[in-house]
């Protein structure tokens, strides 16, 4: 199962925890797991989160691969100037 | 309405007319009367230079001239500075020294650096900095621009 | 470093060819947002609140209708109902509702028969406000008392117990703060404050709608981009997305400022309420000023521990953010740049974004980064003061490099931060002796980029020479380098192809000209789409030589029987291949979409020399360094001028720009004379290195080089005047007043 990282203002949304593991084979299945598995992080998801897959971002995209040992991180939405 | 007043001027060299409301700048006047759109209206108080042309061969900023004031006047634009397809070594310096990004400020800049050239042929950087300090660039840092004035101010040098 | 299948040897990238668009724009016939005019075309103008916070009572705008020329006025009341979040953001932004938020909020707009008709229409609308208390500082807004904005603003992340004023908060970081301070020699905290600047691009915001009660239309606008552009008009007036199509004119600068809308949702509204006659609209410099941008200001507390040796042991920063009247303060990329460019074990990061009654503010230039680098390279610097420590060596200890864990979590792939920092210890300003009254700052920054949606299409004319086709508008010559990379895919020179920016009509969704995302984005893509053009031609080669196309190559413009059983044959190449397409297939085209994720960050350093005048402040800058990261430059010359555009706009930040604020909470400097941007005489030549450590991400290994540069000139400027006056100023603007009372032993 992947390895989910949560930044701390997420964690008191899903239990305290910094690192889950969701099972997915894509970006997309992993969020909508993490969702699943905890309700109240589905605000947070919605107002916009980038996702780093094994050091990559990985904007606007739900059907990134992810692999089992992949290490995934939630980070603040991007946008530049 | 005002009424408005017949101004009869040359842009260019070319003989011209239009009517304008008393109220009206020159860069008003050049840009909605007469087409003129290489002159640039960047904040309309004196600050930018992006509307520079010379009026009876002195540097202005067109914003801060009433289009009345033109009656009889020479003005003279960037759309002046070329010589049929030949561009001016000023133009010419800037595209090769990649001296503009936007390149909205670039008119004003290339009319205010050749009057100063025609002034001072063989400038050094700090009185060109001075000169083209009443015109903002907000893209380059100035650098590229610096370098293709004294560029060009060299060429021009050796060429008369 | 070779990259698997990435290219190391180029006959056309790197090279500085003139751009395409140079010769329009040095004789004046290039076309920017003001400078279209069509047959029967209208005026507008807008009406923009005096007050900070008012209430509306009334607008009457009887007098003005009856004015000779009046064709249109509008008001909030023409615009639709029920939009949510961001859409209601803009649409409240464009037109105020029940209050005007700040100091020139539009209120209402007149459509006229020309420009001074239209603004004396709007002068004599008569608007009756009811004035409210006002704040427009970020600290001032969070105390209990402060006015309320808007109540309810708040969103899901606030703790209870804060201001409403507070609209969202950021908590992340990692390891234990307590063990790594303990850890640490010395422990410094200071708290900073910047002031927001603008973007100051020299055209202001021009746009020409045109929309009919169908609700059709066409809108020509300056824009980095036009489907935002597109998407958003058409939200704020509650119209499908297509139904509007957008042409984007030549761009006079943007800096982030011109990805969002303001003025062009009311031309359309004029235009349709005036019987669907185009209506021109051209803000003011004052209108530029009040009423678009600027980028948030910041108050922030910054606490670092290091160890004798200059290793970094712990970080801790608090950053508030105002961007305005809305939520949006780019404070959630100020918390994860923050300490991003070290390897950091313990850290963390809290970030506040606070509403005030100040214009909503907009991306400018890796939005969020400088303020934080301001607060943290200056903490580093005094850090190594204290310590005795070089600021490049310290630098180079605790610099992030491939597989270090970022400070915002995921390892990082290659990148060349090492190389910015030994470039700079090895160029000749960094041993420039100095003398009195002079000092030297070093600080570094970073930018992560962006890929982005991107869609861009490349087809052959019939002569062999090639039309790029992308949705990216060109700011800083990024025709220039798409050119150059179809040259380089093709093996055609340069000048064999044309690069056109298209309308929305044209292409897929292109995000904007943002993030320093075009040459990555639309070259890669440009790139992909030239690559399925050759596969294309390929065939057509194969097919008239009766061989599988696996047998055939492209190279230097030309298809190649390659391999044992190609046969023999000599090449075609791409003019041959494209004089006969009509009859071997027809057309021959390639295109791509993607929102491509092999974007890749850039970091740099800069140093700085200043001197500072003791009698009145004043300082002045000699030389300036700029080190940075291109990954690979594909046209280094604009590289530079991003590099060094960049570094001004830093510059004119750390010493000058700023927003000043009366106690009405009127912007007291709507004018460049007193908003004042760097000036050619304040600056001298901007040295620099272009460092390439190539992005495995991009097929020439392209990062994007538009922002990091605006990031270090902040703290390395405060640390020049650290070091020239023995002075730690922690607020910018560095203007005179402030250096000259902070040498006077004054509070600053």
């Amino acid at each position: 199962m992947a390895e989910l990282h949560l930044w701390s203002g997420l964690r008191a949304l899903a239990d305290g925890k910094e690192m889950v593991e969701i099972e997915g084979e894509t970006v997309g299945q992993v969020l909508d797991g993490l969702v699943a598995a905890y309700p109240g992080l589905e605000p947070a998801l919605k107002r916009g989160v980038s996702v780093a897959v094994d050091g990559q971002i990985v904007p606007n995209s739900r059907n990134h691969p992810v692999k089992p040992d992949s290490e995934i991180f939630l980070l603040q939405k991007l946008a530049g100037g | 309405m005002t009424k408005r007043i017949h101004v009869s001027t040359t842009v260019n060299g070319d003989e011209v007319d239009y009517l304008c409301d008393p109220r009206e700048t020159l860069l008003d006047c050049l840009r909605d009367h007469l087409g003129v759109m290489g002159v640039k209206e960047g904040c309309g108080t004196g600050d930018c230079g992006a509307c520079s042309v010379t009026l009876d061969g002195r540097l202005v900023c067109s914003c801060l001239v009433l289009g009345v004031e033109a009656e009889g006047k020479e003005i003279g634009t960037v759309e002046g500075m070329a010589d049929g397809e030949v561009l001016h070594p000023l133009q010419r310096k800037f595209i090769e020294h990649a001296a503009l990004q936007c390149g909205i400020c670039t008119p004003g800049i290339l009319v205010a650096a050749k009057n100063l050239l025609e002034r001072n042929p063989d400038p050094t950087e700090t009185e060109l900095r001075y000169w083209l300090a009443g015109n903002l660039c907000r893209c380059t840092g100035y650098d590229k621009i610096i370098r293709a004035v004294m560029d060009a101010a060299a060429e021009m040098r050796e060429a008369s | 470093m070779a990259l698997d299948g990435q290219k190391t040897a180029y006959k056309y990238i790197g090279t500085t060819p003139n751009r395409p668009d140079g010769l329009d724009k040095v004789t004046g016939r290039a076309r920017y947002g003001a400078d279209i005019s069509v047959p029967g075309m209208l005026h507008g103008a807008v009406v923009r609140s005096p007050h900070a916070h008012a209430k509306i009572v009334k607008i009457d705008a009887t007098k003005a209708l009856a004015m000779e020329g009046v064709k249109a006025v509008i008001t909030r009341a023409d615009f639709p109902e029920g939009l949510e979040g961001e859409d209601w953001d803009i649409q409240e932004n464009c037109m105020a509702g029940e209050k005007a938020l700040y100091d020139g909020h539009a209120v209402a707009a007149v459509a006229a028969t020309s420009p001074l008709v239209a603004r004396d229409a709007a002068k004599a609308i008569e608007v009756t406000y009811e004035i409210l208390p006002h704040v427009t500082d970020v600290d001032e807004a969070m105390k209990e008392g402060a006015p309320v904005i808007r109540e309810g603003a708040a969103d899901f992340s606030v703790p209870e117990g804060l201001h409403p004023n507070v609209v969202r908060y950021f908590d992340s970081g990692r390891g234990d703060l307590d063990k790594g301070f303990a850890e640490a020699d010395l422990i410094i905290e200071r708290s900073f404050t910047t002031e927001a600047a603008h973007q100051g691009y020299i055209e202001p915001h021009a746009c020409l709608g045109q929309m009919g009660a169908d609700n059709r239309g066409e809108l020509w606008v300056c824009t980095q981009g036009h489907w935002f552009m597109r998407r958003m008009s058409t939200a704020v007036l509650g119209i499908e997305t297509t139904n509007i199509r957008v042409t984007p004119s030549e761009i006079g600068g943007g800096f982030g400022g011109k990805t969002t809308v303001f003025i062009e949702p009311l031309s359309l509204a004029l235009s349709r309420k005036a019987g669907g006659k185009p209506v021109k609209m051209v803000m003011s410099r004052n209108e530029v000023l009040r009423a678009t941008g600027p980028t948030a200001s910041a108050s922030m507390d910054v606490k670092m521990g290091m160890t004798k040796d200059g290793r970094i042991t712990a970080a801790h920063g608090t950053f508030r953010m105002q961007g305005g009247a809305f939520a949006g303060a780019p404070v959630d990329v100020t918390t994860m740049l923050a300490f991003a460019n070290y390897d950091i074990e313990h850290v963390h990061h809290i970030g506040y974004d606070v509403i005030t009654n100040r214009p909503r503010q907009a991306a400018y230039r890796a939005p969020g980064a400088p303020m934080a680098a301001f607060a943290t390279e200056s903490v580093i610097d005094e850090l190594c003061r204290e310590l005795g420590l070089d600021p490049i060596d310290t630098r180079l200890k605790n610099a992030a490099k491939e597989g270090t864990r970022a400070t915002f979590g995921p390892k990082y792939g290659p990148i060349g931060f090492m190389e910015t920092l030994e470039a700079a210890k090895a160029h000749p300003n960094y041993s420039e002796p100095l003398g009195p009254n002079q000092g030297r700052g070093v600080a570094s920054g970073y930018w992560m980029n962006w890929g982005g949606e991107t869609s861009a299409s490349v087809a052959i004319s019939e002569d062999g020479s090639v039309t790029v086709s992308v949705g990216t508008p060109d700011i800083g010559g990024s025709r220039a380098s798409m050119a150059l990379m179809a040259a380089e895919a093709f093996g055609i020179p340069y000048e064999n192809v044309r690069v056109n920016i298209s309308d929305t009509g044209a292409l897929g969704v292109n995000e904007p000209t943002h993030g320093s995302r075009a040459t990555y984005a639309s070259g890669l893509a440009t790139i992909r789409a030239a690559e399925e053009c050759i596969g294309k031609m390929c065939k057509r080669a194969a097919d008239k030589w009766g061989i599988d196309p696996e047998a055939v190559v492209w190279e230097d413009g030309c298809a190649k029987p390659s391999g044992p059983n190609a046969g023999e044959f000599p090449p075609m190449t791409i003019a041959e291949i494209a004089g006969e397409m009509g009859g071997t297939g027809g057309p021959i085209s390639g295109h791509y979409e993607d929102s491509p994720a092999g974007f890749s960050g850039s970091f740099g350093t800069h140093v700085v020399d200043v001197e500072v005048d003791p009698e009145t402040g004043r300082t002045t800058i000699l030389r300036y360094l700029v080190v940075q990261d291109a990954g690979k430059a594909i046209h280094p010359a604009y590289v530079e001028g991003q590099f060094q555009g960049g570094a001004a706009q830093g510059i004119g930040w750390a010493l000058n720009e700023e927003y000043i604020y009366g106690e009405d909470g009127r912007l007291q400097n709507p004018v460049f004379l007193d908003y004042r941007v760097p000036v050619a005489s304040d600056l001298p030549m901007i040295d620099t290195v272009i460092v390439e450590v190539p992005n495995p991400g991009h097929p020439y290994g392209v990062r994007g080089v538009g922002e990091t540069g605006i990031t270090p000139p902040l703290p390395a400027v405060a640390n020049a005047v650290r070091d020239a006056t023995g002075k730690r100023i922690c607020k910018l603007p560095l203007r005179p007043s402030r250096v000259l009372a902070a040498i006077q032993g004054k509070e600053v």
